[in-house]
């Protein structure tokens, strides 16, 4: 049963929005029906017409005076959404097991028209980058961001003599080049993952605008007193460089995350300690607190794959062997900066200080592989194999 | 190569290339062989098409009609067996500026005119032959001020139609012509200004491309072509992009009686006389 519709658009014409008006009235009804259209502005008629023939409906001309013309309701609109497909639900539990390639960058939860181009995202199964805690962890780093003018006390006082801040800036040159490759891998990853995992790609996004800020108050910090900063060895590049080119997300994510930044966050709480002035503790802490959700991230989301995935306890087993055999030949950590963190602790250089240095840094190189085992064991590996794998962890800490 | 439709079209922009690529995959999923030729210009399509270079020609409405003529000068019959739902009943205008004198035809005498490019149907030739049966003729009551854009294409480019519209609004010429569809862009747009411009008079309904084939075409592929094509729809998600590429939601059967303001126009104007004479045998 055919039905009639009319709308008055008064003087609105098609060039000014009119087109609105006429799809909502189109939209409530059916195939066939007529909508008879009323209006005063110049040429609607002419438009009409046009409009009608463009968007597949049907155009009879006015035959009296009282209208401008008349739309039959064609199919097209509705066939546009033939097989059509809504991409899992925007709930925070709507992710699917599996993003179909052709949802593409639509928005979790919308109506996917058929036919829409495939992406080639290389990270589209849940339980390869899931982590059930990801948008938490997103949300908690979006209200923990800080802005770096004005949470470090930048004019803070330096009375340190000479040779620690010069040991500083060793350290934040290392420290620097270190987060670099922790900006980059996850960026990286980022654009490989599916968008419907919306989450994860925020929590990703976020993660690289952390590393972003951290490179920024380093390098502001080893300025404030030097014009120059220090070395970066050939060893420490190479260790970040099996990071960058390592292309499994999962052990990357590994060896980055809950490796490195876990080792790091034990680095950077020594420097808290031992920093000669409080804008250098404030700097520290700050990016402490950011690495613990990295590490978070990388902790949960592997967790929740070794449970689905018998095969990737083995697989990360075999990521730190071959690294630690890619990188068997190089010189590791840097003496530079392992005497930089000698003579930071120590804070001055006779050989009382320096031994108290020595051992604070040992010390730290315990906590960091205490915290790697204990992490390790939460991850499935025994005792043994723990030990056993956190020795194998670079040298060079990340 | 009977065994495979052999279709032409002008290559008027880059993306017909997409649209018969597509097209080609979309029948060989459907059992037929179809490839397709392009040529720069529709003269020249036409002239191949008569020297048996392929079965079927994507035409425009000026290409149909010299096909048409040449075919009946020569003994032969032209069909047009397909267009889109988009080429049926359209109309152009004539705009003038919202300030202008002129409020019927009458009052172009002695104007400028901005047409498009010499060879398009909707922004020169029809609405030419508008004017004339009105009694105005084109150099003798009015100036006619060409903007070529992309000859030999057949007004398939917009772009003389916006130039029109642009010099109308420089004040270049004091009317415009172009096709509805095209005004109701170019308003939306803003190449014509909101209020600035008003319509002078629009052209009868008329009948834009269709797929053209020559008797002698082998029968049965240029049926199975046309039930392929008259059997696509708009919500099959392959088809789809490229329907809306090639702007139309539905193939529907081909019809003839929509060139009959075209073909005065070309009996007024001898616009195809000495290209059609010089296809005779």
């Amino acid at each position: 049963m055919m039905s009639n519709a009319a709308i008055d658009l008064a003087d609105l014409g098609l060039d000014f929005g009119a087109t609105v008006l006429l799809r909502h009235a189109l939209l409530a009804l059916a195939p066939g029906d007529r909508l008879t259209v009323h209006g005063v502005a110049p040429s609607l008629d002419l438009h009409l017409r046009a409009f009608a023939r463009a968007e597949g409906h049907g155009f009879e001309s006015a035959d009296d005076e009282h209208s401008r013309g008349t739309l039959v309701r064609g199919t097209a609109t509705n066939a546009r959404w033939v097989g059509a497909q809504r991409a899992g639900s925007a709930a925070p539990d709507g992710a699917m097991d599996h993003a179909n390639a052709t949802w593409g960058l639509a928005a979790r939860g919308a109506q996917v028209e058929a036919g829409a181009p495939a992406f080639a995202f290389a990270l589209a199964d849940k339980d390869e980058i899931w982590s059930d805690n990801a948008g938490q962890l997103y949300r908690a780093a979006a209200a923990a961001q800080w802005d770096p003018a004005s949470a470090i006390p930048w004019d803070a006082p330096r009375t340190h003599p000479a040779f620690v801040e010069d040991a500083l800036v060793q350290v934040l040159t290392y420290l620097i080049e270190n987060e670099t490759a922790a900006l980059i891998v996850p960026a990286h990853f980022c654009a490989k993952v599916h968008p419907h995992f919306r989450e994860v790609v925020q929590l990703l996004a976020i993660q690289a605008a952390d590393e972003a800020r951290h490179i920024e108050v380093f390098t502001r910090r080893a300025l404030l007193a030097r014009d120059q900063l220090g070395l970066s060895t050939g060893g420490g590049q190479a260790s970040l460089q099996t990071l960058i080119d390592e292309p499994d997300f999962a052990l990357a994510s590994f060896l980055l995350s809950v490796l490195g930044e876990g080792s790091f966050l034990n680095l950077l709480g020594f420097l808290q300690t031992h920093a000669p002035d409080r804008c250098t503790a404030e700097v520290m802490r700050l990016a402490a607190v950011d690495e613990a959700r990295h590490v978070a991230f990388g902790m949960s989301h592997l967790l929740r794959h070794a449970a689905h995935d018998s095969t990737l306890r083995p697989r990360l087993r075999v990521a730190i062997e071959r690294r630690h055999e890619m990188l068997r030949h190089t010189a590791g950590l840097n003496a530079e900066v392992f005497d930089a963190l000698v003579i930071l602790a120590a804070g001055a250089l006779t050989p009382a200080a320096i031994a108290r240095g020595h051992a604070a840094v040992a010390d730290l190189q315990t906590q960091m592989d205490s915290g790697r085992r204990a992490r390790l064991r939460r991850l499935g590996f025994d005792d043994r194999e723990a030990a056993q794998l956190s020795s194998l962890h670079t040298r060079n800490f990340m | 190569m009977t065994d495979t439709l052999i279709l032409a079209a002008v290559a008027y922009d880059a993306k017909v290339v997409t649209i018969w690529d597509g097209f080609q995959k979309w029948f060989a999923a459907r059992g037929l062989a179809f490839d397709y030729v392009l040529y720069s210009n529709y003269e020249r399509q036409v002239e191949q098409h008569f020297d048996g270079a392929f079965h079927v020609a994507w035409n425009s409405p000026l290409a149909w009609l010299q096909t048409d003529r040449i075919a009946k000068a020569r003994g032969r019959t032209a069909r047009a067996v397909a267009m889109r739902d988009t080429d049926m009943d359209l109309s152009s205008v004539l705009v003038v500026r919202a300030d202008s004198k002129a409020q019927t035809v009458a009052d172009l005498r002695g104007t400028t005119l901005g047409v498009g490019a010499m060879d398009s149907p909707q922004a020169t030739m029809i609405p030419l032959e508008h004017l004339a049966q009105q009694g105005l003729l084109a150099d003798r009551d009015f100036r006619v001020r060409r903007f070529d854009v992309l000859v030999g294409k057949h007004g398939d480019h917009i772009g003389g139609e916006r130039d029109a519209a642009k010099a109308l609004m420089t004040g270049e010429v004091d009317a415009a012509c172009m096709i509805d569809s095209n005004h109701l862009l170019f308003t939306q747009e803003g190449t014509l200004p909101r209020a600035q411009t008003r319509v002078l008079s629009q052209t009868g309904l008329f009948d834009h491309c269709n797929v053209s084939v020559l008797d002698g075409a082998p029968e049965s592929l240029v049926a199975r072509f046309c039930d392929l094509l008259l059997s696509m729809r708009y919500d099959d998600p392959v088809a789809r992009p490229l329907l809306d590429l090639e702007g139309l939601k539905q193939w529907r059967p081909g019809r003839t009686n929509g060139y009959a303001t075209l073909a005065r126009s070309c009996d007024r104007f001898r616009w195809i006389d000495r290209f059609v004479q010089s296809m005779q045998p």
